[in-house]
């Protein structure tokens, strides 16, 4: 085809060589629209097929597409919509910044077969003469542009809620290898509708291919993983706090090696790491700006600060990331909160959220009085701990399991919800149950205010619990009474599933108020936040 | 105490701090099986045909360690240096100690000993461990509950061959170990040892407070495997008068752990004058640097997380001081510390490995029986006409014609002339049975020669000047 379209081009060309230039430029614009369907039809069979050929070179091509898109955009786009004049040197740009992209491309064989007709293309245009080339060099260059088109269209998807599609667990477990971090097996049969998530069993530790003593991998972040696993630190806070402390430990104990920067090797360094972790337990979105907020301040050390410097400064950032986003966030929140609570109130609080713990404790410190219903729901039973927690501080408390929620929401003055994160359109992501509670608060109109801290806004847009979710341990799920374990051997049943959600989805209908330290907003104001917060970093 | 040689290497840190330095006891004397150790030393008895040591040392290696230091006698270390199998099989580095045999050192002096080595938290092992236990179930605990002891316990086999040299049934056992965990079956909550209690179980009424119910196990062999915190090294130097770790310190440490004192004092008052001021107990509180330490209080603050339910108190109880055991239900765990032990050991230890049973350099003719269950040694004779059932033969042995060998132990450089029989016995290094012996569930010790037609049954044949040791 690219012969066909070349010689259409030359006979073109021939025709109008002689022409203005302004006809030429408008026909080139033609051909190269002609040619960019076509080519885009070529480029499409192309990928089918090396698709089907070649699985290893994924990796590397799409790197190697990512800098054809960098470098692209800016010949694509004069290419495209060149005004008359700057049509000639246009082309000549694009051919200049062509040669050094295709130059990337040596080893692959697409590259080759480009070669291959660019080669074909150079010897029917040594006959002909200069303008010529420039439209060839032009049209080639707009295959290049093509895939930039193409591209933004899909949008990669990460891999832990892949785990259905076997590329996508090969690719992890490749990339796992490569940093030498066990990868840790599905256990147990997973319901259907959420066959795409991991499923992990705590008999299965993470730690079992690891060596002793652990080389590979920080001993404290090993330690940190078997904690995340076993649920030894859990909420989002203490995660986030307890990762930052064994961040603080890794910088401690490292060492730039000879011929590195530190801002970039301590950067590849973690990277394993934190593979590690959330081969441990996912990462929760707490977590992940924390992580991102860290990798930003490595990478804006200065290369000319040594490295005792800068450690020291790693270590101020990170305390001062946790004091501001956490502590006096905290203390924030509460000032916020307890305006809003008043003599008499009764309040009912989901699970164990250690803001609103601290907001009721706060609360109760400053002489408010009130008294708290605490619901709670199996396998994790955590709002046995709030009640101690309560109790412990001296604040009237009542203890219903979920079931009893419609039972006992007519008492109820406010409910107070926390939260492990905010999602970019205003739904809030909690513990599993907590949009059951917002909508039986919302049919008694009981306000259903969210407590959360900016630190766990995220960039994520989701409208349901399915796509994005973390699967528990299904055992946990299997209880003894009586000496008797019906569920003892329940996967031998084929036809049953056990799931143990973590988390779901709370629509903003559903909130009447989100308190954060910046202040007491409506659900749907999170983008906004968002976007003051993108822009201030 | 004087040392006599150190094989010093200096230590290589990584790029950060270890996390685990091995340790392993291997001065003891087998005060339990004089018989077989008068001669020769308990790390290098043979088990298997690979001399004692050699197992903890393959389980280290096999986890992932590079480095161990090695507590142990010059002949032992000698032997280290010379011996084949251990040699070439042993990979890692050993940094090997040497004690004096004749200074009564026991296992917590010896830490004392090597103070100057330690830089992190240790695992203890001892060198008659003979175990294929998951070692992250153990170093797990440790981890995770940021433990000060973590400890390993198996189920203990009853023995069942008849035991040479001992006469009418054994005992109703050794002094019995109480054990007690709580709930879960990974805290230690109690341990005590029969000889040391006069009427019965005393229970402080704290433990019962805390831990209401608790499960008290006896029948647990204790695989003398422990991870401990660096900081009872420290508290091991101040305190000098702790001698034995499973003796003293353990129980010791299990005690402390619902102490009043620890609970209360709060570790970033200590400063370092102090600490050398006061009381022992306190330097058991030696933590890390107050900040670090402020940020780990936070999180676990922050954390739903709580290890029982029940009662008004936090996390561990709130206290500093927590010690697990792991134990094992299931897999083999030996401590070849009595003869039993060891004769069971070496039944079972020759199916854990690939090894071809008859070793290459051996010359078995083809007219002997060799039964699938044995395993000869390198540079062994076996004769024609000779059956070997069920039995270990080591090292540079002669077998001669006719010979019966059923359920055996025959070590390194024996000697069995023609027509012999023998049955359930351990011969040990360099023995000599003369020609048409008959030995039924003996042990003849090392070096002893067996005159020619001798009938012996259920008898142990040392020589004269072991008698005059005892």
């Amino acid at each position: 085809m690219a012969d066909s379209d070349g010689r259409q081009v030359d006979s073109i060309n021939h025709s109008t060589e002689e022409g203005v230039k302004l006809q030429e430029i408008v026909q080139a614009k033609c051909e190269g629209k002609e040619l960019t369907r076509e080519e885009k039809q070529r480029l499409r069979k192309e990928k089918k097929q090396h698709k089907k050929n070649k699985k290893d070179d994924r990796g590397p091509p799409e790197k190697e597409k990512e800098k054809e898109k960098a470098s692209v955009p800016a010949p694509s786009k004069p290419a495209t919509q060149s005004p008359a004049h700057k049509a000639a040197p246009v082309p000549v740009n694009a051919s200049a910044s062509e040669s050094p992209v295709a130059a990337e491309k040596p080893a692959k064989s697409k590259a080759e077969q480009r070669a291959e007709r660019r080669a074909r293309q150079d010897t029917e245009r040594a006959s002909k003469q200069g303008k010529k080339e420039g439209g060839q060099l032009s049209a080639s260059s707009k295959p290049k542009a093509t895939p930039n088109e193409l591209q933004p269209v899909v949008k990669r998807l990460p891999e832990h809620i892949q785990v259905d599609d076997p590329a996508a667990l090969k690719k992890l477990a490749k990339k796992l290898e490569r940093q030498q971090v066990p990868l840790r097996s599905d256990y147990g049969y997973k319901v259907s509708l959420f066959s795409h998530l991991h499923q992990y069993s705590r008999k299965n530790p993470p730690t079992q291919q690891i060596s002793i003593p652990a080389t590979v991998i920080h001993p404290s972040i090993v330690r940190l993983g078997l904690q995340y696993s076993q649920g030894i630190i859990a909420g989002s806070n203490a995660r986030s706090v307890a990762l930052l402390h064994a961040f603080k430990q890794v910088i401690r104990d490292y060492s730039t090696p000879p011929n590195e920067e530190l801002s970039r090797d301590l950067v590849n360094k973690l990277s394993p790491y934190i593979s590690f972790l959330s081969q441990c337990r996912p990462l929760s979105a707490s977590m992940g700006n924390a992580i991102k907020y860290i990798k930003k301040e490595i990478s804006n050390i200065p290369s000319q600060c040594k490295e005792e410097e800068a450690k020291r400064r790693l270590q101020e950032c990170i305390d001062s990331y946790i004091n501001e986003k956490i502590i006096l966030a905290s203390e924030a929140i509460s000032k916020y909160a307890i305006e809003k609570i008043s003599d008499g109130d009764v309040i009912l609080v989901y699970g164990c959220s250690s803001l609103v713990n601290h907001i009721l404790c706060e609360a109760f410190e400053k002489q408010r009085k009130f008294r708290v219903i605490v619901v709670d729901s199996r396998p994790r039973l955590e709002g046995k701990e709030a009640l101690r927690r309560l109790v412990k501080k001296g604040i009237r408390c009542t203890y219903v399991l979920i079931s009893a929620l419609s039972y006992i929401l007519p008492e109820v003055s406010k409910v107070f919800l926390g939260a492990h994160a905010l999602l970019a359109n205003g739904y809030v992501m909690s513990r599993v149950g907590t949009s059951q509670i917002a909508l039986v608060a919302k049919a008694f109109n009981v306000p259903v205010l969210v407590c959360c801290e900016t630190y766990k806004f995220c960039e994520r847009v989701q409208t349901d619990s399915f796509v994005s979710n973390e699967l528990d341990d299904p055992d946990d799920l299997i209880v003894t009474r009586n000496g008797k374990t019906h569920l003892e051997n329940w996967q031998t049943v084929k036809s049953l599933g056990l799931l143990n959600l973590v988390y779901d989805v709370t629509p903003p209908d559903f909130v009447d108020l989100v308190i954060t330290d910046l202040g007491m907003i409506p659900c749907t104001s999170v983008p906004v936040v968002l976007r003051v917060k993108n822009v201030d970093q | 105490m004087m040392f006599c040689c150190e094989s010093c290497c200096s230590f290589v840190l990584q790029v950060f701090g270890m996390e685990l330095q091995a340790v392993l006891m291997a001065a003891g004397g087998g005060s339990r099986m004089m018989d077989l150790t008068y001669n020769t030393p308990k790390p290098l008895l043979p088990v298997g045909n690979r001399p004692l040591i050699w197992y903890p040392l393959n389980l280290l290696e096999r986890v992932g360690f590079e480095e161990v230091i090695v507590i142990t006698t010059k002949e032992v270390q000698k032997a280290l240096s010379t011996d084949q199998r251990l040699k070439t099989d042993v990979k890692m580095r050993l940094d090997v100690v040497c004690i004096q045999e004749e200074t009564d050192m026991g296992t917590a002096d010896a830490l004392r000993h090597i103070q100057q080595k330690i830089k992190t938290d240790i695992l203890v092992v001892s060198c008659d461990l003979i175990t294929d236990v998951a070692l992250h179930e153990v170093v797990d605990l440790f981890r995770a509950h940021n433990a000060t002891l973590s400890m390993l316990m198996s189920k203990v086999h009853e023995f069942t061959d008849t035991v040479p040299g001992q006469k009418g049934k054994k005992k109703a056992g050794e002094q019995r170990d109480f054990v007690g965990v709580d709930v879960t079956g990974k805290r230690l909550l109690f341990m005590a040892n029969e000889a040391d209690l006069e009427e019965g179980l005393v229970f402080r009424k704290s433990i019962m407070r805390k831990h209401p119910r608790m499960l008290i196990k006896t029948g647990l062999l204790d695989a003398h495997l422990y991870c401990l915190k660096r900081s009872v090294v420290d508290f091991l130097v101040h305190n000098k008068s702790v001698t034995s770790i499973r003796g003293e310190l353990v129980p010791y440490l299990v005690r402390k752990q619902f102490s009043k004192f620890l609970n209360t004092k709060n570790a970033t008052e200590d400063t370092e004058k102090n600490q050398k001021q006061q009381d022992a107990h306190h330097n058991l509180e030696l933590l890390s640097t107050s900040k670090e330490e402020a940020l780990l209080q936070l999180a676990r603050e922050r954390s739903c997380w709580n290890d029982h339910r029940g009662d008004m108190s936090e996390a561990y109880h709130g206290g500093k001081l927590r010690c697990y055991v792991h134990i094992m239900e299931e897999g083999m765990c030996y401590r070849v510390n009595t003869l039993a032990a060891y004769i069971e050991a070496n039944r079972v230890v020759p199916k854990l490995f690939e090894d071809p049973p008859i070793h290459p350099t051996a010359v078995v003719t083809e007219r002997s029986l060799v039964g699938s269950d044995s395993i000869i040694g390198p540079y062994c004779q076996i004769s024609d006409k000779t059956s070997i059932k069920r039995s270990n033969v080591g090292t540079s042995s002669t077998i001669k014609e006719k010979v019966k060998i059923t359920n055996s132990i025959i070590m390194n450089g024996v000697t069995i002339e023609e027509g012999c029989n023998i049955q359930g016995s351990v011969i040990c290094n360099n023995a000599v049975i003369g020609r048409g012996a008959d030995m039924k569930y003996c042990l003849v010790g090392s070096g002893q020669c067996i005159e020619p037609e001798a009938e012996r049954t259920n008898e142990v044949i040392v020589g004269s000047d072991q008698l005059m040791e005892i």
